[in-house]
């Protein structure tokens, strides 16, 4: 039970797909504009989670491991397809908004990097507890961006318009307003993690950061690891 | 900071230079420009100064006091951004405007990077382009200057994008005019004569060197003329220099000591950098005018130039 709970709150905090993994940036910069923007993304992208962490986790032992990247491509498109066709159906609106970005969770790099770094190694009730907390960061990290974003760029909170006579910065909606929002909240972040670790903040950078939140003993050590191994091999690039 | 570093033997002589000092001195030549713009477009281009200036100061201490560094507000470089982002807004702006730009030229653009000397781009020019994509509206309603009521009026470089007048005599203006300010523009760049002199006592005592203006105008002025107009050979050698924010630009913003190369070949290369680009966005572009943001993209550039043209190690080969 401990170790589900583990499992669960490391995706929102430690290991946040967004501020701490720094992983699945396209969908993060693209989609956060507005707050039921950035809910949507981020319910599709734990529904994807879920299913494939689940799937995943189950046929582990029978995946060759030569060709496990395109048999986990294969699961998660399936549930990509479930998603797209389902907001198709009920939410058009949501999708028409969303756009490139529902059919692209495939290629997304928190999906496949929890297949390849979690669900491949863990039984399938602490495959589900990681995905929902990786999913749950992910939509909690989303809106906040896409709150800042929505509130200053638009000068509205989920569509209602907030202050009268308040004159909001186009830029914020914009592409430079979703990185100025993003570096400077990974910022604000790193800095919370190095002021936490040593009680006084001194020097900078995410390699001392990454360093210190090596999991400890018992936990995964390689997650960590093979989460920097995907993102080197380029899937940022994509997803 | 320019040029070669020698470091002779021992003893040296101690000059009186300081961080503050040069930055002070480059204050001060600024004025006269800041005097020339109240007097032609009245007390609504002082209130845009003072916010400006105001707002940086304050938004400088207030993370230095956040960051528990020293605060070092004596050293005039933050009120030297907020009196170069005034000069780069035009003079009819609200007042948040001002406040909101000295926020993110030091906040963002300054102290995110690590403070003064830290900075890849100038926090003045990176504020106004912020502000201009945030708030189009507002940044490009310019006022004529010299007439009874305030008349919005196109600055002659969007006259000239939209492409309703030609040369200069239509839009009734002569050289004359540009050179001492009769124009529609931001309130600092459009007075030449003000900062002439500012510019004469920079050079003459050193602080500035005469590479990279000379770079940026010599470049954008012979692009202008060979392919600025309908046929070669036929453009505006001077208009496009006086016109716009080029000689503010050149003189005062792509001359800033922590954001250009730091050999007198690279401040060349980049100044000539400077005057490409603006050409091209003035004439390609979606915006009339493109010293700004030439200067931005030639920042970014700075240690690429400063990798090429380092400076040979003596001995070596």
């Amino acid at each position: 039970m401990k170790r589900l709970i583990k499992e669960f709150t490391k995706g929102i905090a430690i290991e946040n797909p967004t501020f701490g993994l720094v992983l699945g940036l396209c969908p993060t910069l693209a989609v956060s504009t507005s707050v039921v923007n950035a809910l949507g993304m981020g319910a599709a992208a734990t529904f994807v989670l879920l299913g494939s962490n689940i799937i995943i986790s189950a046929v582990r032992k029978v995946i060759p491991d030569q060709i496990r990247i395109p048999c986990y491509i294969v699961i998660i498109a399936t549930f990509v397809t479930i998603v797209e066709l389902i907001m198709k159906a009920f939410l058009p609106v949501l999708n028409a908004a969303l756009g490139i970005f529902v059919p692209l969770i495939v290629v997304n790099c928190i999906v496949l990097g929890r297949a390849e770094a979690f669900a491949s190694k863990n039984n399938i009730v602490h495959s589900i507890a990681d995905a929902l907390g990786m999913g749950l960061g992910f939509t909690l990290a989303l809106c906040i961006i896409a709150s800042i974003r929505e509130i200053l760029g638009a000068g509205k909170f989920l569509g209602f318009s907030l202050i009268p006579g308040f004159e909001p910065a186009i830029m914020l909606i914009l592409a430079p307003g979703a990185l100025l929002t993003m570096g400077l909240l990974i910022g604000l972040v790193n800095y919370w993690h190095l002021r936490k670790k040593s009680g006084k903040p001194e020097g900078s950078g995410l390699a001392s950061d990454s360093q210190s939140h090596k999991p400890e003993g018992g936990g995964l050590p390689s997650d960590r690891q093979s989460q920097k191994e995907i993102r080197r091999a380029g899937c940022n690039g994509c997803g | 900071m320019q040029g070669k570093l020698e470091v002779g033997f021992a003893p040296h002589i101690h000059t009186r230079e300081s961080v503050a000092k040069v930055m002070w001195q480059v204050f001060f030549s600024l004025i006269p420009a800041g005097i020339a713009g109240v007097y032609i477009f009245g007390l609504p281009a002082l209130r845009v100064i003072l916010i400006s200036v105001f707002s940086c100061v304050i938004t400088e201490a207030l993370i230095q006091k956040l960051r528990h560094k020293k605060i070092t507000l004596g050293d005039g470089s933050a009120a030297l951004t907020g009196l170069l982002l005034a000069y780069n807004l035009s003079p009819s702006v609200p007042f948040w405007i001002p406040l909101a730009g000295g926020l993110f030229a030091i906040a963002i653009c300054k102290q995110a990077f690590g403070g003064l000397g830290a900075n890849i781009f100038n926090p003045a020019l990176a504020a106004r382009a912020f502000l201009l994509a945030s708030w189009p509206k507002q940044m490009t309603d310019f006022v004529r200057p010299f007439t009874l009521d305030a008349i919005s009026s196109a600055t002659p470089l969007a006259m000239l994008k939209e492409g309703k007048v030609a040369a200069l005599s239509d839009m009734g203006l002569s050289y004359w005019d540009l050179f001492l300010g009769r124009r529609s523009g931001c309130l600092g760049e459009v007075c030449i004569l003000a900062l002439a002199l500012g510019v004469v006592y920079l050079l003459w005592k050193g602080y500035i060197w005469p590479q990279t203006p000379a770079g940026f105008i010599v470049t954008l002025g012979a692009l202008s003329w060979v392919f600025g107009a309908k046929g070669y050979f036929q453009g505006d050698f001077l208009f496009s220099i006086l016109s716009g924010g080029v000689i503010l630009g050149a003189f005062f913003m792509a001359t800033d000591y922590v954001t250009t190369p730091l050999t007198k070949k690279g401040q060349l290369v980049f100044g000539a950098g400077c005057g490409a680009l603006a050409f091209v966005i003035r004439g390609f572009g979606g915006y009339p005018e493109g010293v700004s943001y030439s200067i931005l993209i030639m920042n970014a550039v700075v240690p690429l130039i400063d990798r090429y043209v380092r400076p040979r190690r003596y001995g070596a080969k």
